[in-house]
């Protein structure tokens, strides 16, 4: 029988091992349609990850997320909109003059440049979220009424966006599966796609190394004692509105980069991308998986998203109800997630069940140190 | 002057649907702190309600009193509303007290599925589901004391259960036979067309006032005033009110702290029902009705302060006359000869959706100085 740390590493390695061995044979064994489906998938795990990092660890619950990710992925179009258009009469995009607009915005010039379309895509996200965040943290406006102003603030974006076919083509979006890169191979064809598929794999195992790094560290701790005890800390000489700051503009800067990646392999950036239930949804990919474990924010999302598919194409008018009682049952029967219930005693449970585990000595409440219930 | 009055009116008028749509808000928020994203969807069960009330009106033996089903709907709505919110309470919201980020989460789950069933579950089927549901909840409260004590109490709750399910099958099956409309699930929009009386315009001073939205005014001041009276005269008020100050206390004390709850809850649902006839008046209504409300819901309540209904009317009149003034861009009969520059900033934002963004961008700038709202809750808390 193997001892339960023992027990933890095999599970957790056997876990990983499937996980990649899963990514790796995916592009041989799915058809492209569904390769894509996953990849497009495994983008919007990257910002659950940045969701996971402010709700998870730092406790701000943001409703708005799909500003950032909208702000990325309009960042990646508005650039291959340019190159696709650059052998059209003026040099802008086609769109443009079914509104009669003869020149390009000035906001869209730097976006011909590649190098500037690649900070962009993470830097602009970032730098909002960290103006928005400020100006909301400075004055200790927290909990219920951060959501509610990052709600408010995704639809006053949405109504900019839906509204401004002038500047960026309003409701119709802007197209990008057109676009030739490298040569002569089109965004949207299978070659470009299975690429993308690589591309975003990667990114998402680097940004999770990345943000394990975050959390693991004095600075994670510093994360986790703001959602605990904000007052405490700021008592103890901390100053919580700036790692808010920080923290919100990391999690929006990931956003920027998982709707790029989106757009690219959508084929299209919509103000669609920036309505009220999408923002929603995508805290409850976190919530499911497990709110404060990194494994937990990409397993959510990819496997959510994987079955809102399966379910829509079968049977669409269940969904939203599939994913109404989620939501429900996951805030009151299993707030921890999935992976939280696993690594917490959801494993002895489960195991005792089935008259598998051994009887424990003593109350499992008297080991863990700290495990007081905290009254508010 | 007529310009002013013109723009004071519509100012009016918009406020007031936000108003009438955030008093039940802010009393679930304000006086429980639980944050109900399913407030939109009980608006659109009020507007549902007012739909099918009216078609009852059109049935032959009704029709001669057709003119006032308006009347005859604003207290079906509240209750219809009503009855789902306390089953909201009992069934989810119960469980979450003390956390909002929760209740958050869990009544945007709810949403997902009211939205959903009015898609997918016939209209005349649902009224006789929230009839049934309005029996059983009520039956009991009717019924001697005797019979709900001994030991037939599991008997008897069963069967006034049972019975009030009979009932709404019957009344389902009764609508789904004699109005056809309502007797097949659709997705569409419907219209809610007003009465003869309701229709055109007051003229006065060369101006016209529309009359539904004179009526829509007239209701909410009614609405606001009956709220106040309320909280502050009756004794069930009172109790709230002592429940929302010091919960352990007013326990100890013998305030059925439970039924306290569920009443609170009804009410702000209810009154989220009488909003839905409101906006069933405005427009056509559909499955996504109420979530073009609740974030005008929700930036009413923070600004004005929450668990202040001064603030709450305030805050909601404050953002209509706004949105009117900037949206319709007014600022530009009142000032003609604007330098251009400014000209074409007021012309960007002159459509109601632009109108919106200065809006919010004037709110958050207002909570820089005042992050608590307009009236802020006074106290010694660390949080504060």
């Amino acid at each position: 029988m193997f001892g339960s740390l023992q027990w933890r590493r095999c599970f957790w390695l056997s876990i990983w091992i499937l996980l990649i061995a899963a990514v790796i044979a995916a592009p041989s064994v799915l058809p492209v349609f569904r390769l894509n489906l996953l990849g497009r998938f495994l983008s919007l795990a990257i910002v659950a990850l940045g969701i996971d990092l402010i709700w998870g660890f730092t406790g701000l619950l943001s409703l708005g997320q799909g500003i950032f990710f909208a702000l990325g992925g309009y960042a990646a179009a508005m650039y291959l909109q340019l190159r696709s258009s650059s052998d059209l009469p003026n040099g802008i995009p086609e769109f443009f003059s079914l509104y009669g607009v003869d020149r390009l915005p000035s906001f869209w010039e730097p976006f011909r440049s590649p190098v500037f379309t690649l900070i962009a895509i993470w830097l602009l996200p970032a730098l909002l979220a960290a103006v928005l965040g400020a100006l909301v943290f400075r004055n200790r406006i927290k909990g219920v009424y951060f959501s509610i102003l990052t709600q408010a603030a995704l639809l006053v974006f949405f109504n900019f966006f839906n509204g401004q076919q002038k500047l960026i083509n309003g409701t119709n979006g802007l197209k990008t599966d057109v676009t030739v890169l490298f040569g002569e191979l089109e965004l949207g064809s299978s070659e470009m796609q299975r690429g993308f598929f690589w591309l975003t794999a990667i990114v998402v195992i680097l940004v999770w190394i990345f943000l394990r790094w975050v959390v693991r560290g004095r600075f994670g701790n510093v994360l986790i004692a703001i959602r605990d005890d904000e007052p405490r800390l700021r008592f103890a000489g901390y100053n919580p509105t700036l790692f808010k700051t920080i923290v919100f503009a990391i999690a929006g800067g990931l956003a920027g980069i998982g709707g790029a990646l989106y757009t690219v392999q959508s084929g299209i950036v919509s103000p669609q991308f920036m309505t009220v239930p999408f923002s929603i949804e995508m805290v409850i990919w976190v919530a499911v998986g497990g709110r404060g474990t990194l494994v937990g924010a990409i397993l959510g999302s990819v496997s959510i998203m994987y079955a809102k598919s399966l379910v829509s194409e079968a049977l669409p008018e269940t969904w939203l109800f599939i994913q109404g009682g989620l939501f429900i049952l996951v805030v009151t029967f299993l707030p921890e997630g999935v992976i939280g219930w696993f690594r917490g005693d959801g494993r002895h449970n489960l195991m005792s069940r089935l008259g598998l585990s051994r009887p424990i000595g003593t109350y499992p409440h008297l080991e863990v140190d700290g495990n007081e219930e905290v009254q508010p | 002057m007529q310009l002013l009055l013109e723009s004071l009116f519509n100012g009016v008028a918009i406020g007031s649907v936000l108003l009438m749509a955030a008093l039940g808000l802010a009393i679930v928020f304000g006086l429980m702190g639980v944050i109900n994203l399913a407030h939109g969807e009980l608006i659109m069960l009020g507007a549902y309600t007012t739909y099918v009330v009216q078609l009852i009106f059109k049935l032959p033996f009704l029709l001669p009193i057709y003119n006032v089903y308006v009347l005859v709907a604003i207290p079906c709505a509240f209750i219809v509303s009503g009855v789902v919110g306390i089953l909201l309470e009992r069934t989810v919201i119960r469980r979450l007290y003390g956390s909002p980020l929760e209740t958050l989460l869990a009544t945007w789950g709810v949403s997902l599925i009211l939205q959903q069933f009015v898609r997918s579950v016939p209209l005349a089927y649902a009224a006789g589901f929230v009839l049934s549901l309005l029996l059983g909840f009520s039956l009991p409260v009717f019924l001697p004391k005797p019979l709900l004590e001994g030991a037939q109490s599991r008997f008897v709750r069963a069967g006034s259960w049972a019975l009030s399910t009979f009932i709404g099958v019957l009344f389902a099956g009764g609508l789904a036979s004699q109005i056809s409309r309502i007797a097949r699930a659709t997705s569409r929009n419907v219209d809610v067309t007003a009465p003869k009386w309701m229709r055109g315009g007051l003229e006065w001073m060369d101006l016209t006032f529309p009359v539904p939205r004179l009526v829509i005014i007239v209701m909410t001041l009614i609405a606001v005033v009956g709220v106040i009276w309320f909280l502050n005269g009756s004794v069930w008020g009172i109790r709230i009110r002592a429940v929302t100050q010091n919960r352990a206390m007013s326990e100890c004390l013998g305030i059925p702290t439970d039924a306290v709850d569920v009443l609170t809850f009804g009410i702000g649902s209810g009154l989220a029902g009488v909003a839905g006839v409101a906006v069933s008046l405005l427009g056509s209504v559909g499955p996504n009705v109420g979530t073009s409300y609740i974030v005008g819901c929700f930036m009413v309540v923070v600004l004005g302060g929450v668990g202040n209904l001064l603030g709450t009317v305030l805050a909601s009149f404050a953002i209509g006359l706004l949105t009117d003034l900037i949206g319709a861009g007014r600022l530009l009969t009142i000032w003609p000869d604007m330098p251009a520059p400014l000209a074409g900033v007021v012309e960007f934002f002159a459509t109601t959706s632009m109108a919106q963004v200065m809006v919010f961008a004037l709110i958050v700038v207002f909570l820089q100085f005042r992050p608590a709202g307009l009236f802020p809750q006074k106290g010694r808390m660390v949080e504060a």
